[in-house]
């Protein structure tokens, strides 16, 4: 499911399924995006940050095209206890590998991996960013 | 044949792309096919225009015809010059018949008059299009043939588009020139330019697709704003909201190719209004301020804000005013009265 913000218009909650894990995009190009992005945030219930959502900044690729720092984004995932992921969208074999990850993810939230939960997935990534 | 002649007709083919060459000249039509063919377009340009000059020294070319090939090369490559739209009003409501060599003799003649060192070249094209090329000088000196005006007249209309060269003081004597030859009363500057001299066209002669409201007692049928291939395991949460937006910028903007601006200016002559306590020039004295929109085709940029995500539809009127206004510079001034508005001046 696709939405530009949230929260989610109302008229369609009942065609909607289970919410098993929120990825936020960033677009590294735009300030106006994480403003967006932050401001999202704010409607999301407090359950879905026990490891069912996700950070995936875009268009890192064009390095001189940044608007928004990456400490700042860092920064944003720790304080709100969830990973960040960085890709680049124009390139196809990253595109691609950043779409596993994603699902592999999604996996883990919907339960579909047996002896992992979200809540173990988040934390083991969250201690390999300190190394 | 004349040295700068010689000199003028060289840098103007220097200045034409070496595949193109050929093409011009026999447009141009001064030098023979025969004489063409003896002519190696393969080599470096400064070769191919040293062996024109030859064959136009061979003709006796004099500055009528070099005058001839610059308004070819310009009218090829007419987007490189920026152009400025100017109305004529008639006094009265006679309907003349249009002569285009009364035109031309009175053109010259008014010009002519005032300044005794000018080059005038007149060509037609379609669409009842005058090309005039003017190239100046003074009592003392010969005309300047690298920084001629060029002036567009659609003899059906009372429209003039104008490509002033760098020497502006001999505007008003060009204005005059026109409204006498043309019969009409009055010439004034419309706020209108741009580089693509085919969008003012557009613009001005209302060829571009606008949108005309239409009443439908049926609701109109939604919108499918998604291509057709679009992966059916998608959901788009806010669907609506974009079917929205595309119907909105399809009121404002129409469904066609919209006319090629590359910028908008926007002159500010309003009050600054901040917090009183602030005590920042609060309604003290204007606060001059230029906004200016640059894009390599503007229009069809403002058409993408809205379906971009970059800004909320409907977009401001003073934006998605300028085909209609055929104006893209603007000065807004305070609206005096009970409503301490901004509004646009004439």
């Amino acid at each position: 499911h696709l939405a530009t913000s949230l929260p989610l218009p109302s008229e369609r909650e009942h065609l909607r399924p289970r919410i098993d894990l929120v990825v936020f995009m960033i677009d590294i190009k735009t300030k106006y995006s994480l403003k967006n992005v932050e401001t999202s945030l704010a409607r999301v219930d407090a359950s879905f940050f026990l490891g069912k959502v996700c950070f995936l900044v875009t268009g890192v690729g064009r390095v001189n095209a940044c608007s928004i720092e990456t400490n700042a984004i860092c920064k944003l995932g720790e304080s709100y206890c969830s990973p960040v992921l960085f890709c680049e969208l124009e390139l196809e074999g990253i595109r691609v590998a950043t779409a596993q990850r994603l699902l592999r993810m999604l996996q883990i939230c919907a339960g579909h991996i047996p002896g992992v939960s979200a809540l173990s997935f988040v934390s083991l990534m969250r201690n390999s960013d300190y190394d | 044949m004349d040295e700068t002649v010689a000199e003028f007709i060289r840098r103007t083919v220097l200045k034409i792309p070496r595949d193109e060459i050929k093409m011009m000249l026999q447009k141009w039509g001064f030098l023979s096919e025969v004489q063409l063919q003896t002519v190696n377009f393969h080599q470096i340009k400064d070769n191919i225009s040293q062996e024109v000059v030859q064959l136009c020294e061979e003709n006796s070319a004099d500055i009528k015809q070099a005058a001839a090939l610059d308004i070819i090369y310009n009218h090829s490559y007419q987007n490189k010059r920026m152009w400025s739209v100017y109305q004529m009003k008639k006094s009265g409501e006679e309907l003349e018949y249009f002569d285009i060599t009364d035109f031309k003799k009175k053109f010259k003649r008014r010009l002519q008059s005032a300044l005794k060192n000018v080059t005038i070249t007149f060509k037609e094209y379609e669409e009842n299009a005058i090309w005039i090329r003017v190239a100046w000088g003074t009592p003392y000196k010969k005309p300047n043939q690298y920084k001629p005006s060029y002036v567009v007249y659609h003899s059906q209309t009372p429209y003039v588009f104008i490509s002033a060269s760098v020497l502006k003081s001999n505007m008003p004597l060009l204005c005059q020139a026109l409204i006498v030859a043309s019969n009409y009363h009055e010439i004034r500057e419309m706020e209108l330019r741009s580089h693509s001299l085919n969008s003012l066209k557009d613009i001005v002669f209302k060829r571009y697709s606008q949108n005309f409201p239409t009443y439908t007692t049926k609701p109109l049928q939604e919108v499918n704003v998604e291509p057709e291939n679009a992966d059916i395991r998608i959901v788009h949460e806010n669907r609506s909201e974009k079917e929205r937006i595309h119907r909105l910028n399809q009121e404002v903007f129409g469904s066609g190719p919209q006319p090629k601006l590359e910028f908008a200016q926007y002159r500010l002559e309003t009050m600054f209004k901040s917090d009183p306590k602030l005590d920042v020039l609060d309604k003290k004295e204007p606060f001059r301020c230029l906004v200016k929109f640059s894009s390599p085709h503007l229009l069809e940029s403002l058409k993408s804000l809205a379906p971009a995500g970059m800004a909320d539809a409907p977009l401001s009127p003073l934006l998605t005013c300028i085909p209609h206004k055929a104006r893209n510079y603007f000065k807004i001034r305070e609206k005096k009265g009970l409503f301490p508005e901004s509004f646009v001046s004439p």
